[in-house]
């Protein structure tokens, strides 16, 4: 660790400075009538107390430093994680909520482990240190990919309805009447992640890289982390988007090769 | 296996369906024989049922009940998509796969169930010229078809195939009288080609073209289907509807 203008910790009155910052956006909300004060006064509020909240619950799961409390975080931050993903299409169907979860769940949990116990190998293996966070940062990039996913494959099944049919009166198998909907929504999944593969380091500093370099590490360190990182996110959005489409598949096509467009409804 | 002589292409027993949400009933239970050679046309108002029990045909809804067979055995879950290559269903309006209309024509060979089948463009031109369209037709954009072009392209597609039965939604309805003809020309030639090995289904709202095309003729009304013609009065699909 090197010693000079090493930033052990951020004094109270210097987050008061950067929290002013903030009235610059309710000014240019106040300027250009934009109705955003509130919203903006609201969301403000929220990052300070959910951060504030988030910080005193991993202080303690730290201290506690058991399997079960750190593995009871784990689902938890995977169920808000799960439900946040299914809330954002237009059409939805009644299990379109467990069809979130289990693909979050399962994209995330199996590539955190790869990634806790092949790659970076914690011990023990729930070293929340290192759990918390990796899972967190896993969790919010496969949200992204289910949430886009589930959006896109129900929206394309709803306007292609038509050609599904058309096809499967054809002959097609309902995969292959799925197939063409299954591309477009994999492809609107994946490309969030592809696209911060393609700019990282350039355009963006990922906020785990900037943390540790800020906290005193040595760059290279960081980036050895940070290059990880990205393909576990990678990996597991990609994982769970094609899973919530499979799952939206089985839900939507009958072994009698019948596409259940009813069971989509709008929200 | 070629069907044994006594049974019809396509028989339904007893099939009926109700509204999967609502549970309303849709189609109530009804025996159909369609035997090769055979043309039916339905009529009846709209909302009666007649789409639902062309689809209840074709497969694509699932039933609350009843059995289909075709050519005398029950269709298993696994042979459904070799029954739909069979009995070939057109909507109303067909959808349009992207591309031109000869693109159109090629996709369903891409399909599993076709495979080992090449399109030719010779049996294209063929059905195409007996609806009347030039060979230029087939160059066409697809979203540059006007609704009788893009009624002759979902025939064709379908014809090329060969299907032992052709149900058809309402097919003209919203045609020209010329698109019509073309239409009627276009099925009624390729029925004549294969003269007593297919059938056809057509809804119609029009009563001379169920004169024009049609061998038997029957009537949907809120769910219930009748049979019109004299000879169809002791059918068992419609005990108590007979007069």
């Amino acid at each position: 660790m090197s010693g000079g203008t090493y930033l052990t910790d951020l004094s109270w009155p210097a987050l008061a400075i950067s929290a002013a910052l903030i009235l610059i956006n309710g000014a240019i909300s106040l300027a250009l009538r934009l109705n955003l004060e509130k919203k903006l006064a609201l969301a403000a509020l929220r990052t300070v107390v959910q951060l504030l909240a988030v910080g005193y619950v991993l202080g303690w799961v730290f201290a506690v430093n058991r399997w079960y409390v750190v593995v009871a975080m784990m689902v938890l931050m995977t169920l808000v994680a799960g439900r946040a993903a299914g809330e954002r299409s237009r059409w939805t169907y009644r299990q379109m909520r467990a069809d979130s979860i289990v693909s979050v769940w399962g994209s995330s949990w199996l590539v955190a482990a790869i990634g806790l116990f092949v790659v970076l190998r914690v011990h023990p293996w729930y070293e929340p240190q290192y759990v918390i966070p990796i899972l967190g940062m896993i969790l919010g990039n496969t949200l992204t990919g289910v949430a886009l996913g589930m959006e896109r494959i129900t929206g394309e099944l709803q306007s292609r309805r038509d050609q599904i049919e058309t096809l499967l009166a054809m002959g097609a198998t309902r995969w292959e009447a799925f197939r063409p909907a299954a591309q477009a929504a994999v492809r609107a999944g994946m490309t969030p992640v592809i696209n911060a593969m393609s700019v990282v380091g350039i355009v963006s500093l990922p906020g785990m890289m900037t943390g540790q370099v800020l906290a005193g590490q040595a760059p290279e360190a960081a980036i050895r982390y940070q290059i990880v990182i990205m393909f576990l996110i990678s990996a597991a959005s990609g994982l769970g988007t094609v899973s919530v489409v499979l799952l939206v598949y089985k839900r939507l096509f009958s072994a009698e090769h019948r596409f259940l467009y009813w069971r989509l409804t709008e929200h | 296996m070629p069907p044994a002589p006594s049974h019809p292409l396509l028989r339904a027993e007893r099939i009926e369906r109700r509204d999967p949400v609502a549970g309303a009933v849709l189609l109530h239970p009804v025996t159909l024989d369609l035997h090769a050679g055979e043309h039916l046309v339905m009529s009846g108002p709209s909302g009666a049922g007649k789409s639902v029990l062309m689809r209840s045909l074709a497969l694509l809804d699932p039933l609350s009940g009843g059995v289909m067979s075709f050519q005398g055995r029950p269709v298993p879950a696994c042979d459904v998509p070799l029954f739909r290559s069979r009995v070939a269903y057109l909507r109303q309006r067909p959808a349009l796969l992207g591309g031109t209309v000869e693109d159109n024509l090629r996709l369903p060979f891409e399909l599993k169930i076709n495979a080992g089948r090449m399109y030719l463009r010779e049996r294209a031109l063929q059905l195409l010229e007996a609806a009347g369209k030039p060979a230029g037709f087939l160059a066409k954009e697809g979203r540059d078809l006007s609704g009788g072009e893009a009624q002759v392209m979902g025939l064709v597609r379908a014809l090329q195939f060969d299907p032992d039965v052709l149900l058809l939604d309402e097919p003209t309805a919203a045609l020209d009288p010329d698109s019509t003809a073309q239409v009627e020309s276009l099925v009624l030639g390729w029925a004549r080609e294969r003269r007593a090995e297919v059938a056809t289904v057509w809804i119609s709202h029009d009563p001379a073209q169920g004169v024009r095309v049609g061998t038997r003729h029957c009537r949907m009304v809120a769910g219930r289907l009748s049979f019109t013609d004299a000879t169809d009065a002791d059918n068992a699909g419609a005990p108590r509807e007979a007069a």
